[in-house]
This record gives structure tokens, sequence and C-alpha cells, in this order.
């Protein structure tokens, strides 16, 4: 399998507090790889290094032979490494509809002259822009919302058009962050038929979760995070059975057991 | 049915020299409407970035310099014994530069104070208006400081194959006013419905998120700092060629304020809302001066900005189309604070 991202001995610290400690890995292309962890594992802080929201303290990330260090958010976002947000992210004020147009800029570019005069460019690439966003709302299934603002959806939903935010500016990675947190169980479930259709238009997948059952179900591979340094990789399968793995999430005396 | 209110708004306005016959009322509309084409610049960086320019009165007093000095010429000592000596131009050149010149000093505004941005933003605007009017009023060589510069010519149109018209009489200046405001309002709208004012509503609203999918911050909002000041910098010479007196007093604070309350009250981040806005708090002066004393003016003044927000908190355009939206569809309008507080921006 080609590599798509490398991560090399990133460490972070914030002060005195080590966040991450010395962490390398590689992500396949079109791999769904998970990033596991007790809370405080150092997960959020590995993604946010990876999309160029923190500047890691050592080492660096490649990502498709280009280095991220230094590297601004939306810089990193132009290598179609997109991300979603633990939180509900999205533009609350703006209807579903609108809220996919913004995320679609990085297609939508064109010159300012073109758009303030209306010129057919501009025009052409509105019409273009309008279409992908109506495809996009009907595959995360949010047809209903088109026009409803986006602040005043479900807790699940917003999620929804979060991910349809990430699509629309079209990666060829996404990072993911416990996505499915909040969801019930029916809603995760069209969730991780979502994320496999993702990965079906060859886009690889990041994902970090909470939700164990849903991680070893969509997972190819899994990496454990505990206390800022990878404890364990492989298949959902080695992953289960990892005495160091089973010791971090229950204690010590569940792994003698 | 936008459409149909726009074309009706712009006919009523283009119709009122034919029935107006008043010289004080025509002059007090063509300076309102200067300082609306002001409020409008201004509302593209309030309304639809976030951030508040309290020192927005700058770009306008530079524009106003710059194309008074244009058309007028100068005559200044340079260090090492230069001289530089500037022949008058014709006045539309001057308002060609004013734009140029408003629109540059906006660039470096903006670049400077976005990599901070909020309340730092409004400092840096602040002084920036400060600095700008200390240099007019002891830079006494270019500027003649407080003794103002007089004859200001007014502004003639180059008319292919007839040659000038100079633009003296209120009549023409009501329609110079009007056609000018016209193009900053139209040009506004497609900036901010085409992808450039996409990505400044996503960052007023979650500026995390907004980057997150690929949208540059500092380019975004200088481009919107940019065009806002050039806007500014149009009105500024309007003002100077019709006034044909311009001294370091248009840079009082007093008169960005003017236009932050003509924003605020019409409707910040609607299109509409600083004309509204701004016809009301510009010609409530002239309707008070008859029927009260000065200190009564100011008190009705405030009175009225109070009952507004009051009222229409939002500002008078989008909460009178909200609410008309609401009766239409027969559902209650969700509380614009209840969508604000979900908007809580996710720090990381």
């Amino acid at each position: 399998m080609t590599v798509a991202m490398t991560i090399e001995q990133v460490a972070v610290r914030f002060g005195g507090l080590v966040a991450i400690s010395d962490m390398s890995f590689t992500v396949g292309e079109g791999e769904i790889l998970s990033l596991i962890g007790p809370n405080g594992a150092g997960k959020t802080t590995a993604f946010n290094v990876m999309t160029g929201f923190l500047e890691p303290s050592a080492g660096r990330v490649t990502y498709q032979g280009t280095a991220l260090n230094g590297l601004k958010p939306h810089q990193i976002a132009d290598l179609g490494l997109i991300r979603t947000f633990q939180r509900t992210s999205v533009f609350p004020n703006d209807t579903v509809y609108d809220n996919l147009l913004i995320g679609l800029h990085r297609q939508g570019r064109v010159g300012l002259v073109d758009a303030i005069l209306g010129l057919p460019r501009a025009r052409a690439s509105e019409r273009k822009l309008r279409q992908r966003a109506s495809e996009l709302m009907e595959w995360v299934g949010l047809e209903r919302r088109a026009h409803d603002a986006a602040g005043s959806l479900s807790y699940g939903e917003q999620r929804l058009v979060g991910v349809a935010l990430a699509l629309a500016a079209e990666p060829s990675m996404l990072l993911l962050d416990e996505p499915v947190s909040g969801m019930n169980a029916s809603e995760t479930h069209r969730f991780v038929e979502l994320i496999r259709g993702i990965r079906g238009r060859g886009i690889t997948i990041l994902l970090v979760e909470h939700d164990m059952p849903m991680v070893m179900t969509v997972s190819d591979r899994i990496v454990v995070l505990n206390y800022g340094r990878i404890i364990a990789e492989g298949t959902p399968e080695v992953i289960r059975n990892d005495p160091a793995v089973i010791e971090a999430y229950l204690g010590h005396g569940a792994a003698r057991a | 049915m936008r459409a149909a209110l726009t074309i009706l708004a712009v006919a009523a306005l283009a119709s009122v020299p034919l029935w107006l016959r008043d010289p004080y009322l025509l002059n007090a509309l063509i300076t309102t409407g200067i300082f609306v084409i002001g409020a409008m610049s201004l509302n593209l960086l309030l309304g639809f970035t976030g951030q508040l320019s309290l020192g927005h009165i700058a770009f306008f007093g530079i524009g106003a310099y710059v194309s008074a000095l244009t058309s007028l010429g100068f005559d200044i000592g340079l260090p090492g014994g230069f001289r530089l000596v500037h022949e008058p131009w014709p006045p539309i050149l001057g308002f060609v530069l004013a734009i140029l010149f408003a629109g540059t000093c906006g660039y470096f505004v903006g670049l400077l104070s976005f990599r901070v941005r909020g309340a730092y933003f409004v400092i840096v605007t602040i002084s920036f208006a400060e600095v700008v009017r200390l240099v007019a009023l002891n830079w006494v060589e270019l500027t003649q400081g407080p003794l103002a510069l007089t004859n200001v010519p007014s502004i003639a149109l180059p008319l292919a194959g007839v040659g000038e018209l100079t633009l003296r009489t209120k009549l023409q200046n009501y329609y110079l006013v009007l056609a000018v405001g016209l193009i900053a309002y139209l040009l506004i709208a497609r900036l901010v419905h085409s992808h450039f004012g996409r990505a400044m509503r996503g960052l007023m609203e979650n500026e995390t998120l907004a980057v997150s999918v690929g949208i540059d911050v500092t380019r975004t909002l200088t481009l919107a700092a940019v065009i806002s000041a050039a806007i500014a910098g149009a009105a500024g010479s309007l003002y100077a060629h019709y006034i044909r007196i311009i001294d370091p007093e248009v840079f009082a604070f007093i008169n960005t304020v003017t236009m932050v309350i003509m924003v605020i009250s019409g409707g910040k981040g609607s299109l509409a809302g600083p004309v509204v806005g701004g016809l009301i708090f510009g010609l409530l002066p002239v309707a008070l001066r008859p029927i009260m004393a000065p200190e009564g003016q100011w008190i009705a003044y405030g009175g009225v900005l109070i009952a507004i927000l009051f009222v229409l908190p939002r500002g008078i355009v989008p909460s009178l189309a909200q609410r008309f939206a609401a009766r239409r569809s027969g559902k209650t309008p969700l509380a614009p604070v209840a969508l604000a507080e979900t908007g809580v921006k996710e720090r990381v």
C-alpha cells in the first residue's frame, strides 16, 4: 500500500506538560485508520498537529511528500487534508445549503473582477457549486433541512453537516474527530455506512473515536495512544487481544484476569 | 420581491428632485447620501466580517484630502531642499486617486491589525484616524491645517465629443451621489453574494471551521478592508467636491460614530440596512431642527436610536424582514440569541 501520511517522531509539549512524547506511524492511501486511547491520551493534539492548528515541538508530518511543518491550516486544507471537529461545528446562522457553499470555497475560487462583474466564468462556477452543494446534501441525507439554519438542527444532524462541509472541501484525506459521540445506535450505524461510502470514493480516513464497537467494525488498522505514546498498532483483532491495550483501558487487574 | 423593492426604492430616490424644490432639504439629502455611502462601506467590514472599524472616517477623510489636493495642486518642501510641486489636475482624477489611495491605506491597516483582530482592530483603527487627523492639522504646508483647503473645484464629468459637464448645482450633485451610491451598493451586493462574501461570513461565524475548509483569514479580511476603505474614500472625495472646503474636523470621531449608528440601527450585515439607517439618522436632525432647541435635538436623536434598538434589536431591515418571513410561513422565528449560542467557537 502506498503511504499517504507519515508521522515521524512527533512530540508536543505545553510548557512542562507532555501531550505527545514520541509518536510515529503511517497512514496508507485509501485506508481507514483509527487513533484510539483513553481520555487525555493525546488524540486531539495529534489531530491538531496534522492539520496545522498546532506546531509540534519536535518531529515532522509529511502528507503525499509535502512536509506540513510551518504551513497554516488553510494551506494544509489546500493539500486536500480536511478535518472535522469534536464539538458541533457548523456555521450556525446560515442555512445548511449555504454551509455547504461556504465549504465549497476551494472549488469556487474565481477572480475578484469576475465575481463582482458577474462575468460568465463566475456565473458558471456558481452554477457548478450550487449543483455540487445539492449533491452533497442528498448524499448525507439532509435535503429536507436544506433551508433551515444549521444552528437549529439536532446534534446528530449538525454532525452530518460537519462531515458534508468537510467533503465539500474535496479532501483526499479526511480526519474525523469523534464523529459519533452523542449519536444514538441507529445514527451511529448510518454514520458507519457513510464512512464506508466516503472511503469508497477513494478518500483516506483517519478516525479518532471513543465508541469501541464502531471503531472495531469500521477500521482497517488501529493505533492506540496512552499518555502521549503509541502502545499498540494493528488490525482490530490484534488490538482487541493486546494486553497493553486492555490494561490501558481497564486497568492492571483486568489485564491479568 | 426583493428586486422589485430595490427598483422601487431607486425609482423613489431618483424622483426626489422632481418634487422637492427646497435647496436646504436637497442639500441635506446630498450630504446624507454621502454619509450613507460611508456607512455602506463600514457595513462591509462590520456586518459581513464582524470587524468594527472605529476609525472609518480616516478613509473618508483621506479620500477627501487626496481628491482636494489633486484638484487644487500643492507645492511642498522635501528634506534636502527639494520641492514637490503638483499642478492642479481635473477633479475626476482626484476622485479616482482618492479611491486608490484610501484603498491602499485600508490594505496596510488591515494587514497590520488582522493578525490580532477584535479589540485590537478597533484600537488600531481609532489610532490610525487620530494620527491622520493630526497630520492634516499640522502639515500646514500641504493641508493648510486648521485654515482648511478652500475653493475645491466641483467634479466635472468628461463627455465624449461635447467637452465637460461641471456639476455645480445641487440637482446635478444629487444625481452624482445617487449614482455613486448605487454603484457602491451593487459592488458590495455582488461581493457578499460571491464566494468572497461566503468566506467572510464563514470567518465571522466560525473561524476555526472556516480555516479548516481552506479559507485564508488574512487574505479575506484584507480584501474586505481594501474595498471598504476604497468606497469610503470615494464618499470622501464626493464630500470634498460638493462642500468645496475641507478641514481636519472631517476626521472627528463623531463622524465615525454617526456611521456606526447608521449601520447598527439599519441592520448590520444587511445590504439595505445602512441605507435605511443612514436616511433616518442623516435626515433626523433636519426634521428636528424647526421644532426643537439644539439640546432637545440631541436628546431626541438618542431617544430615537434607543427606541429603534429596543423594538428592533437586530436593526430595522433584518428585524422587519424576519417578521415578514415569519408571518408568511406562519412559524415563529428562531430566536437569534439561541442560534448565536450554538455558534460558540471551538477553541483549539
